[in-house]
């Protein structure tokens, strides 16, 4: 049905309302998880859904995240689609097995005699105070896997288009959302058709003197950055890879092109992070040779997420953290 | 043992004389430096293999672990199609993409081998879950072996089944050894189907290498998931000749102990059965045999001949 109204609402509410629209559309759709059922799951995203589709379709599962995710991945290659909801991202530790073996092998292993439509839903991120076993960012492990996708929402808007883009696509996908991001409240098209692609980067913000490539959380402080810079006449670019793998790079090495400055930043550890990657990728391509200043990567620390609010906050790249990083890059010349 | 219409005993016999030539052959084809990679061999285990797949009906879903080709050769599968995926030719069933431990036909219900060990039960449950939700009336059996009982999967799956009633029948193939370790020095029960009671499901103890006990042990077990009952676990106690895998010398247990258990060969119990029973006459049986040594024959040549993939094949696939 074509609706082109747009209404204001969380990014939580934005996930939820996509999953449901998915749900309504197609009946293969399943959603399996931890407290999902009464309580509404952990964080409130399924909220009214058991009252909505009942027990056959919301299914409530023991503490078991490999039987959650291994029961997906046999449900989707006999012809359901199943949402999985993994408490906290943390616990995907537990999952591996059949996240990383059996799902996204299972199509390339056997010759592409089936397909694996799943999507695994991954809430991540510290700031929440909930230390070191509640508060990571573990998407590098899973972009090294190749037949995952991994999506990452910043906005509401684009919460709801990647969670139905994610639930059509007939491969894993991993859809990472970001704990400080669902209360945030952004205008989002009920159109039951709005999709938001994968393997999309989106630019954020035009701009021509330097490039901000980062995802979830740290997109609104790169944004307060960018508008404080503005003020003093500096325009940065700010490119959001909501598809983290495989990531669509054109983009990004475009902007390169044009501002000859980047910084690429995110809340993982940076040791083996994304961050690593996409400068490689911009080091080899063309973009490299338009380049007026050493790359820079923000990441969070090379530490567990620890508790005391002043030391967590230490650990993840803040607006300051930002603005200072330009300063740098302009000032290399 | 209980009587069995000729049809399904003659294809029983026939199938795993199938699955004795074909590993025999596949042992052969490693030993000669044929075969890329390596191969785990349930000569031996013919009867939990096979005999059990016979009780199974069609659209009924399979999962096999990485010691499966006794188990796809029961379940159906082409010997010819094997051949040339152990061989890693282009038509075989994975493309030459997956060897001897990722056997699958999963659009005629064969989720796969399995290299994992453990990595069918939750894969089982979901299979069952699509035949529950969907109401197809369909069983899923998952394989798999006495070490895969020790992994967590096990026991969050059982638990699953139980809690959902998933239409699963768990074979657990006991052959006595995790590669080189006895059972007995990694779990204090003596018998692996006393882990039912913690699923509230029945759990039975079998003979593994007799064919007709496993069938019929089977039928009951597929009728009662089938029924919308649950799942069952059952336990074949069995053993395999061969060791864990083409790299095992084997000094974990004595030549005598391989020898009493060769005594109690499920292909030779079966064919004392049908000679004893008259089912068959010598001549018959001679013939099955010979026709089973011929298919697999047939399925090497027909391997042989079979092209290599195309280089630029190893990007296919990866996503749908």
């Amino acid at each position: 049905m074509n609706n082109n109204e747009i209404q204001n609402m969380t990014y939580r509410e934005a996930i939820r309302l996509g999953m449901i629209e998915e749900m309504q559309r197609d009946d293969n759709v399943i959603f399996m998880g931890e407290d999902i059922g009464v309580y509404g799951g952990a964080f409130g995203l399924s909220q009214g859904m058991l009252e909505e589709f009942g027990e056959e379709r919301i299914l409530d599962t023991p503490i078991s995240e490999a039987a959650i995710v291994g029961t997906a991945v046999g449900a989707a290659t006999t012809g359901l689609r199943p949402i999985c909801e993994i408490m906290f991202m943390d616990f995907v530790t537990f999952a591996m097995d059949a996240l990383v073996n059996q799902g996204a092998k299972m199509r390339y292993m056997f010759g592409g005699q089936t397909q694996v439509p799943m999507v695994l839903r991954l809430p991540a991120g510290s700031g929440t105070g909930a230390a070191a076993q509640h508060s990571q960012s573990l998407e590098a492990w899973l972009c090294h896997v190749p037949g995952l996708k991994v999506v990452t929402p910043s906005t509401p808007a684009q919460a709801k288009g990647l969670i139905k883009a994610a639930i059509r696509d007939n491969n894993p996908v991993c859809f990472i959302e970001h704990k400080l991001l669902y209360s945030t409240e952004g205008e989002v098209p009920l159109d039951e058709d709005f999709i938001v692609e994968i393997e999309k980067t989106m630019t954020e913000r035009p701009g021509k003197d330097v490039t901000i490539v980062t995802y979830g959380t740290l997109l609104p402080k790169a944004m307060e950055a960018a508008a404080f810079l503005a003020e003093e006449g500096i325009e940065v670019e700010i490119l959001n890879p909501i598809t983290l793998y495989p990531m669509d790079m054109k983009p990004i090495v475009d902007s390169v092109i044009k501002t000859g400055r980047v910084i690429v930043a995110h809340e993982a550890a940076k040791t083996g992070g994304l961050g690593g990657e996409i400068v490689a990728r911009i080091a080899e391509s063309e973009a490299f040779d338009y380049l007026n200043a050493p790359m820079i990567r923000l990441a969070g620390l090379d530490v567990p997420i620890p508790y005391n609010k002043e030391l967590e906050a230490a650990v993840i790249p803040q607006k300051s953290d930002f603005i200072r990083a330009v300063y740098r890059l302009l000032d290399h010349e | 043992m209980i009587e069995l219409p000729e049809k399904i005993l003659l294809r029983m016999y026939y199938k795993m004389n199938q699955a004795r030539f074909f590993e025999e052959k596949v042992d052969d084809l490693f030993t000669k430096g044929l075969v890329h990679g390596t191969t785990h061999l349930s000569i031996g285990q013919e009867a939990t293999g096979v005999a059990s797949c016979m009780a199974l009906e069609k659209g009924d879903l399979v999962s096999l672990t990485h010691r499966g080709h006794s188990q796809a050769i029961g379940f159906g599968l082409d010997v010819n199609l094997m051949m040339a995926e152990i061989l890693g030719k282009a038509n075989g069933y994975c493309k030459g993409k997956g060897g001897s431990m990722h056997i699958a036909d999963v659009r005629n219900g064969n989720l796969g081998a399995n290299g994992v060990v453990g990595g069918g039960f939750n894969l089982s449950c979901g299979a069952a879950l699509t035949q529950k939700y969907k109401k197809t009336g369909k069983v899923v059996l998952c394989f798999a072996g006495d070490g895969a009982t020790n992994e967590g999967s096990f026991h969050e799956s059982l638990n699953l089944a139980s809690i959902w009633k998933l239409p699963i029948v768990f074979l657990i193939e006991n052959n006595l050894y995790g590669m080189s370790t006895p059972v007995a020095k990694h779990m204090n029960i003596e018998n692996i189907s006393d882990r039912s009671a913690s699923y509230d499901m029945p759990g039975l103890t079998i003979d593994g290498n007799d064919p007709l006990e496993v069938y019929n042990i089977l039928l009951k077990a597929l009728r009662y998931a089938r029924a919308g009952r649950g799942p069952v676990l059952i336990e074949a106690k069995t053993y395999r000749y061969s060791g864990h895998s083409k790299s095992d010398a084997q000094d974990y247990r004595t030549r005598e102990e391989v020898e009493e258990w060769q005594k109690r060969d499920p292909i030779l119990k079966m064919k004392n059965y049908l000679k004893d029973n008259k089912v068959f006459t010598d001549k018959q049986i001679l013939t099955m045999e010979e026709e089973a040594k011929d298919s697999i024959e047939n399925a090497l040549e027909f391997a042989m001949e079979s092209p290599e993939p195309e280089i630029t094949a190893v990007l296919d696939d990866v996503y749908a």
